[in-house]
């Protein structure tokens, strides 16, 4: 079903309102405000007010040593922490030249992925939510209650983990993580199947989602949207397959991607993507090496090399980037992160344009925002 | 079972006992509701207050007493504070006219199915009144909705009861439920002779009534993601528990007209031992029947709604009325 025209901007009309969609509204999952220029119900403006949760990350990189910032890599995007520490630690390394072992790379995979999964879960449930359904939620929160669980016993958080360490991880992974990881992939390949059953071919969502929303390829690129956004737009652009960083060449999977462009398309992405994750998993399972899981000889204080470093990961919601500029000392010069959801938001004020309100709160659902990503 | 009390006493009883009722009914139907929608989520629901979370609603209600009924500043405080009132009120009258039983009926009529109508569309502009007095933007764009909302979906549920009318010949409810004795098969949802289609007369009736009740996934009059509230926004305390409700005394009175008009009323599906707990049985099992709708299916899109009225319902049912004027001129009654 197709919304119908929008009457934007009839000629003698013009008669519009400022409608405050947020900071505090149940649609936005934080505190983004949009200042939205409504006629009727129809948006003819969409202005993201960003900025209420800013809490000066790369400031405070660049006024402590390398060690002492990684903790603050997993609280930019709370529900991604692996995938941010993981492109901070990636970077030193590259910096230093300090070869990771390949345990400790195969247990980072693992932690990831797994880390992937139980993120789009949560957006699976928030997505939900937005469209008015409220029961997926809780059973989505049931399986991601499954992996904070093992990450929890391996980690001793349950959100946002500094698990990785420049060289390796923190602590080798036991036989009872090792058995839940394949309890759990076991279990949750029924349940996307469920899922599936009951919410994908659910008439009523698929009305909301197929053909709204539509975002064009040419707009994800001048944005720079990255990740399910831009894969649901028919680009199959993953930081895995296009600059592979860990092991990620060792594995066998697929890159999700639906040329349409809508709701729907993103929707299918982030969906198929818990599987491909599962597949993943289930690889690193099988051919998990033995040894060391940390490098030897990291020196107890860093200091890079002068220069520029950059690593890119794939975090859950797109393309996250580290990149650091040392000038010798303890403290490096500058810390830059590029984030996902800040492009990704971008892209929504000429994405909305002509929408209706419920449809753009579909749309900006189906973006996957984390506001404190958004404003670092 | 029979009443015997003089006019006046019997009258007070049972207007007395629609009154409690409503109250009672909302209060344990929000539990119900709380805990099947707890079940289908995989979790208990309440449980703290008192034995399987049954005070939670006595809970509730000293909670919202408690509370400061606030008129937002700019706001028609008269409109404001009339409105939950004019959206209880016309539940409570409806509820006058339903035969819960043969003679438990408050008000017996002889035109009750058009008092019914009458009154459920009242609560709709109610609830507009209240958003429009709320000076609240998401409850202006709700009141919007709730008018074009109501607009689609009356006519195809009065063209339903105008096929219903063509079938049964009189307004009088005890009367409509008199002709359905004897078994479920004589129950006007299988009398498949007068109109092959009847089945789909409720099914057009009951997608009507979730949205007359702005019940999931008709709900976009309250939407609570896109407008917070919507009508109710900026309602506090009891305010905004009378609107609560006069939510659920409208999804009584709505299933309980379905009760009468296609299932039997208070008749025994088997034809013996028909009395008012068929009635509850059949009017809970529907009032069941919408929560579990709530809680399984997303909102649909206001222009969905309006499609699905205009396009499907409002054809489908205008069909239905030709079809059953042929079949009763066909059959010479």
């Amino acid at each position: 079903m197709t919304p119908p025209p929008a009457t934007v901007q009839a000629p003698g009309s013009g008669e519009t309102f400022l409608l405050n969609l947020g900071p505090q509204h149940p649609a936005t999952h934080g505190v983004l405000r949009l200042k939205l220029t409504m006629d009727g119900e129809y948006i003819t403006r969409a202005e993201p007010v960003c900025g209420y949760v800013h809490r000066m990350h790369e400031k405070m990189g660049e006024n402590r040593k390398y060690a002492q910032f990684l903790p603050n890599t997993s609280r930019i995007d709370y529900l991604s922490a692996m995938h941010y520490t993981h492109a901070f630690v990636g970077a030193v390394e590259r910096a230093l030249g300090l070869a990771v072992p390949p345990r400790a790379e195969y247990i980072r995979v693992i932690t990831s992925e797994l880390n992937r999964i139980s993120s789009h879960l949560v957006w699976f449930g928030a997505f939900l939510l937005d469209l008015g359904g409220f029961t997926p939620l809780l059973y989505a929160f049931d399986d991601r209650e499954q992996i904070l669980d093992l990450l929890e016993a391996i980690t001793g958080s349950r959100l946002t983990y500094c698990y990785y360490r420049f060289g390796g991880v923190c602590h080798d992974i036991d036989n009872a993580f090792l058995e839940g990881t394949r309890a759990f992939v076991a279990r949750m390949r029924p349940r996307l199947r469920l899922y599936h059953e009951l919410v994908t071919d659910n008439i009523i969502l698929r009305n909301r989602l197929i053909g709204i929303g539509p975002i064009p390829l040419e707009l994800c690129r001048r944005y720079g949207a990255t990740g399910p956004v831009i894969r649901g737009s028919g680009a199959a652009y993953d930081v895995r397959k296009t600059e592979p960083y860990s092991v990620y060449p060792q594995f066998d999977f697929d890159v999700p991607v639906y040329p349409e462009g809508d709701s729907m398309a993103r929707y299918r992405v982030r969906m198929d993507e818990i599987e491909q994750s599962l597949r993943i998993v289930e690889q690193a399972l099988e051919r998990l090496p033995s040894g060391p899981v940390r490098a030897e000889g990291v020196p107890r204080v860093l200091k890079l090399p002068a220069g520029e470093f950059c690593c890119a990961v794939e975090a859950a919601r797109g393309r996250f980037a580290v990149r650091i500029v040392s000038d010798r000392r303890e403290i490096p010069w500058r810390v830059k992160l590029r984030t996902p959801s800040f492009s990704n938001l971008s892209l929504f004020e000429e994405a909305s344009r002509g929408m209706m309100l419920p449809d753009a709160i579909a749309l900006l659902g189906s973006l996957d925002l984390v506001i404190p990503d958004i404003d670092r | 079972m029979s009443v015997s009390l003089p006019e006046p006493l019997r009258l007070f009883a049972l207007l007395a006992g629609a009154m409690a009722f409503v109250g009672l009914n909302a209060a344990y139907l929000v539990w119900a509701e709380r805990k099947a929608a707890g079940r289908f989520q995989r979790r208990p629901g309440p449980t703290e207050a008192g034995p399987a979370g049954l005070l939670q609603p006595v809970a509730d209600v000293l909670k919202l007493i408690s509370k400061q009924l606030m008129v937002p500043p700019g706001a028609d405080a008269v409109l404001f504070r009339a409105a939950p009132v004019l959206v209880l009120v016309p539940a409570m009258i409806c509820l006058a006219v339903i035969p819960f039983g043969e003679r438990w009926v408050a008000r017996e009529m002889p035109l009750g199915l058009l008092v019914l109508f009458a009154f459920g569309s009242i609560q709709v502009m109610a609830v507009m009144l209240g958003g429009w007095a709320s000076r609240n933007k998401y409850a202006i764009i709700s009141a919007a909705r709730i008018v074009s909302q109501d607009v689609a979906y009356e006519i195809p549920m009065l063209l339903v009861m105008i096929t219903l009318l063509m079938v049964t010949g009189t307004m009088d409810l005890g009367e409509i439920v008199r002709q359905q004795a004897g078994g479920f098969w004589r129950w006007h949802l299988f009398r498949l002779d007068a109109n092959p289609l009847m089945p789909l007369t409720f099914v057009i009736y009951y997608i009507c009534m979730l949205a007359e009740t702005n019940r999931a996934p008709f709900d976009m009059a309250e939407a609570e993601s896109e407008l917070v509230a919507g009508a109710y926004t900026e309602y506090s305390g009891m305010g905004f528990g009378v609107f609560f409700m006069a939510e659920y005394a409208n999804i009584v009175v709505g299933c309980a007209t379905a009760t009468v008009l296609f299932l039997g009323g208070w008749q025994s599906p088997i034809g013996v031992g028909s009395g008012p707990v068929w009635f509850l049985a059949k009017l809970y099992g529907l009032v069941f029947s919408v929560i579990w709708v709530r809680w399984t299916f997303p909102r649909t899109q206001f222009y969905g709604l309006l499609n699905l009225s205009w396009k499907i319902l409002i054809p489908a049912s205008l069909f239905i009325l030709v079809l059953s004027g042929a079949a009763l001129q066909l059959s010479g009654s």
